[in-house]
């Protein structure tokens, strides 16, 4: 992790020094923020080709030219993962793509991803020292995704440098960001990492939650491929907790279990008619389009393609869902959303391109009941128009019921989007986890490690439901504590023995770190 | 990629495979499936495991041919593979001493019903099995099935063998002729249907084990959900085992239909 005296000295090298003396920071203010260039919305609303085109060289340079190279970058501490932002927007400012995209890949494992599907508003670009002067933020995220797709595209992608193995094995629970985000870390400090991934496919939600046209496949699997070069080993088909155990895992060698499993259990309204044919999961839905590529004819997964979609729900993977249905022939792509738009999780982004695609937007809107025909087909729901009242516990204006006012809407396809759950499985085959009455693993908040010392744990099987950053912020912090523990300790420190417990609860009483 | 050992066909269009699977054969219990997949664009489906041989290091999957997907697999021979395979998933069947266990199975829900046959049998209860199908060809693993009970029942649609009848009209004379403690049913939803309404109308407790579409069999997806009490339940992580009274065969058997003529 770069220091703040690290983050000095690279901003005091002589070329950056130069740079900054290249512009008077009224001259870099004065640029005004660059549009990422995106495909025609009535064209990309019938295929899967990715939305957002990317910054050309061009535009890249002249929007690093804006960034002020501050002396104290408050954007890195915006940043889940702490990249050092300064130093890979002045090596894109003076056309070092390459550098920069090192700069990025020394904190990220998926920088090309994070370039993509980050809410940097919400994190670094939320920071950023022109919003203090009234000015739109540098577009962090933008330049980011364009050092990425920069070196991918130039082959010449570097690989991490790693540290001489110390024989340490260490499992991962789970291929999703958070699981990536570590196994890269531990790679890089000489352990040898094994990822266990339940499905057919490595990449978890980000490959079979969000849609290739916010995020294409092979620019997973790219990052996926870099830190196999790194000497992190994948396994397919493996559930731990039910393919094989916790014990065997100890059996095995294995001396630290990162659990990343993600949140896999989609949560229902518990309203009439929700088991109706035709009404789904947006997990399902997204799962059989992007995993299953069932859109395609080659596959073998069937997925229907409505004409009257109702997508539930105002995050994220709403919009992710209702663009999908979009895309795969609804002539009536319908957002059902029980606040207002201000109150929607989902990025301005993601609204914006949904819009822009001719997606209906019904907010205020709840539903309350679905109706079906004689085959048990839903053909209709009742929703329940609302308004706002007073905030609630989450400091939005909590929405209320307009008594009778309910309309019906005819509907081929219901796709509910209310969030996940914590996948019970794992929790429930690790003995001696502390579990939240959520459902999810309960850790300490620094170190990311659970009541098992030798398990540790992040994204949303400790959050609940969050965003890919936040899980790979998780996975670096678990990767950071993990190796402190193990640098400690030593590597002869066997967990789950007897002796352990007692070594465990002597230390704890000392005080000392754990 | 998990290699094909054995492969037998048991009847039309019934195939069993011993397939390769270590780790599986060595945790699975009675009760638990697999997720199986061929080919790269092939579809996720649950197979209910028939069987498992922990010093060979293989599983027993029995497959019928319906649809796309099962027909691939089913047209896989010895030495080839299975692209994808992982399990063992679900929870176990919950096996003790019960007394009297009435097995009532149809067609290739036999299949999944001999390994709790077998557990229920070694738990020392009298294992009574109604073994139904349409005709005598389409009755499998017979001989197995004898092997672990203390009497079966074969039931045929046609009376080609056995006793010509429902599996239903197997399971009302053995319930009428003694005390019967459990009933477990697995085969096609209709059946199971049947099966359940009977007993209850005889106050035996019955076990459905439920074969719904799925995805990823780990909780994620929700395709297999059913309402068992009143309550949604997820088939691949909370069964696929239920109280059969409870279970509502009709939304199930209509959520069965849902992607119908899409394949």
């Amino acid at each position: 992790m770069a220091t703040s005296e690290q983050i000095k000295a690279l901003r005091s090298e002589p070329w950056r020094e130069e740079l900054r003396q290249k512009m008077k920071n009224k001259e870099r203010t004065a640029i005004p923020r660059v549009h990422m260039p995106e495909l025609d919305p009535e064209y990309r609303s019938h295929n899967y080709e990715e939305v957002n085109l990317g910054l050309n060289a061009g535009q890249a340079m002249t929007e690093a030219q804006r960034c002020l190279d501050c002396p104290v970058p408050t954007c890195i501490t915006g940043c889940p993962v702490e990249i050092n932002i300064p130093t890979f927007i002045k090596n894109i400012e003076r056309g070092e793509f390459l550098e920069a995209a090192k700069t990025l890949k020394e904190t990220s494992a998926l920088p090309a991803v994070c370039g993509r599907v980050c809410p940097q508003e919400k994190q670094c670009e939320s920071q950023c020292i022109h919003l203090k002067m009234g000015k739109e933020a540098v577009a962090i995220g933008h330049l980011e995704r364009f050092a990425a797709d920069y070196e991918r595209e130039s082959g010449k992608i570097s690989i991490p440098q790693t540290a001489t193995s110390n024989g340490i094995k260490i499992a991962v629970v789970g291929s999703g960001p958070a699981g990536l985000s570590f196994a890269g870390d531990m790679a890089k400090s000489g352990y040898e990492v094994t990822v266990f991934e339940a499905l057919h496919e490595i990449g978890g939600v980000l490959k079979y939650g969000i849609p290739e046209f916010r995020l294409p496949n092979e620019i997973v699997d790219v990052e996926i491929d870099i830190l196999g070069k790194m000497g992190v080993k994948f396994i397919f088909n493996c559930i731990v907790g039910k393919t094989i155990s916790y014990e065997d895992l100890h059996e095995q060698g294995f001396k630290g279990i990162f659990i990343a499993s993600g949140a896999g259990l989609p949560n229902f309204m518990n309203i009439p008619g929700e088991n109706l044919a035709g009404v789904l999961s947006s997990n399902e839905y997204l799962t059989r389009v992007n995993l299953m590529a069932a859109a395609k004819e080659e596959s073998d997964t069937p997925v229907f393609h409505g004409k009257k979609v109702a997508v539930i729900g105002g995050g994220n993977t709403a919009m992710d869902s209702v663009r999908t249905a979009r895309r795969l022939g609804a002539e009536k792509a319908m957002i059902v959303y029980r606040r207002s738009e201000e109150e929607m999780p989902a990025r301005v982004e993601e609204v914006k391109h949904a819009k822009e695609e001719g997606i209906i937007f019904l907010t205020l809107h709840n539903p309350i009941e679905y109706i079906g025909d004689e085959k048990g087909r839903v053909t209709q729901m009742k929703l329940q128009k609302m308004e706002l009242g007073e905030p609630d516990a989450s400091g939005r204006r909590k929405p209320v019921e307009i008594e009778g006012a309910i309309e019906t809407v005819d509907v081929d396809m219901v796709i509910v989007s209310i969030g996940v759950s914590p996948n019970p499985l794992i929790p429930s085959a690790f003995r001696g986890l502390d579990i939240s009455r959520w459902g999810t693993i309960i850790v300490n908040q620094d170190t990311m490690q659970s009541a098992l010392p030798d398990v540790y744990a992040g994204g949303d099987i400790v959050r609940g439901g969050a965003t890919v950053i936040l899980a790979m912020g998780d996975g670096r912090k678990a990767a950071a504590a993990m190796n402190n523990w193990y640098t400690v300790h030593g590597r002869e420190y066997y967990p789950y023995t007897v002796y352990h417990h007692i070594y465990y609860f002597i230390l704890s009483l000392t005080g000392l770190p754990l | 990629m998990n290699k094909i050992i054995r492969k037998e066909i048991l009847s039309e269009n019934v195939v069993k495979f011993e397939v390769e699977a270590p780790l599986i054969a060595r945790s699975r219990k009675a009760g638990h499936f697999v997720i199986v997949k061929v080919g790269k664009y092939g579809e996720r489906i649950p197979l209910t495991i028939a069987g498992a041989d922990i010093d060979r290091g293989t599983i027993t999957l029995v497959i019928q041919r319906i649809g796309r997907s099962s027909q691939k697999i089913c047209a896989l021979n010895e030495g080839e593979y299975i692209t994808d395979l992982v399990g063992p998933l679900g929870q176990a069947t919950h096996i003790e001493n019960f007394g009297t266990v009435v097995c009532a199975c149809g067609g290739v829900g036999t299949a999944p019903m001999l390994p709790i046959v077998e557990a229920m049998k070694k738990a020392g209860n009298r294992v009574i099995s109604v073994q139904a199908a349409r005709t005598k060809d389409l009755i499998i693993l017979e001989k197995e099935m004898q092997e672990f009970s203390d009497e079966v029942v074969i039931m045929t649609d046609d009376g080609s063998y056995g006793k010509k009848g429902l599996v239903t009209n197997g399971v009302e004379e053995v319930i009428q002729r003694e005390k019967v403690d459990l009933c477990v049913t697995i085969g096609p939803a209709i059946m199971m249907k049947f099966v359940s309404l009977l007993t209850k109308k005889y106050e035996v407790p019955t076990i459905a084990s439920l074969n719904t579409i799925m995805v990823d069999g780990t909780g994620m997806c929700g395709a297999c959900r059913v309402t068992v009490n009143g309550k949604t339940r997820f088939v691949c992580v909370d069964g696929p085992e239920f109280d059969a009274h409870q279970v509502d065969f009709d939304e199930m058997m209509m959520r069965l239909n849902a992607y119908k003529g899409l394949e």
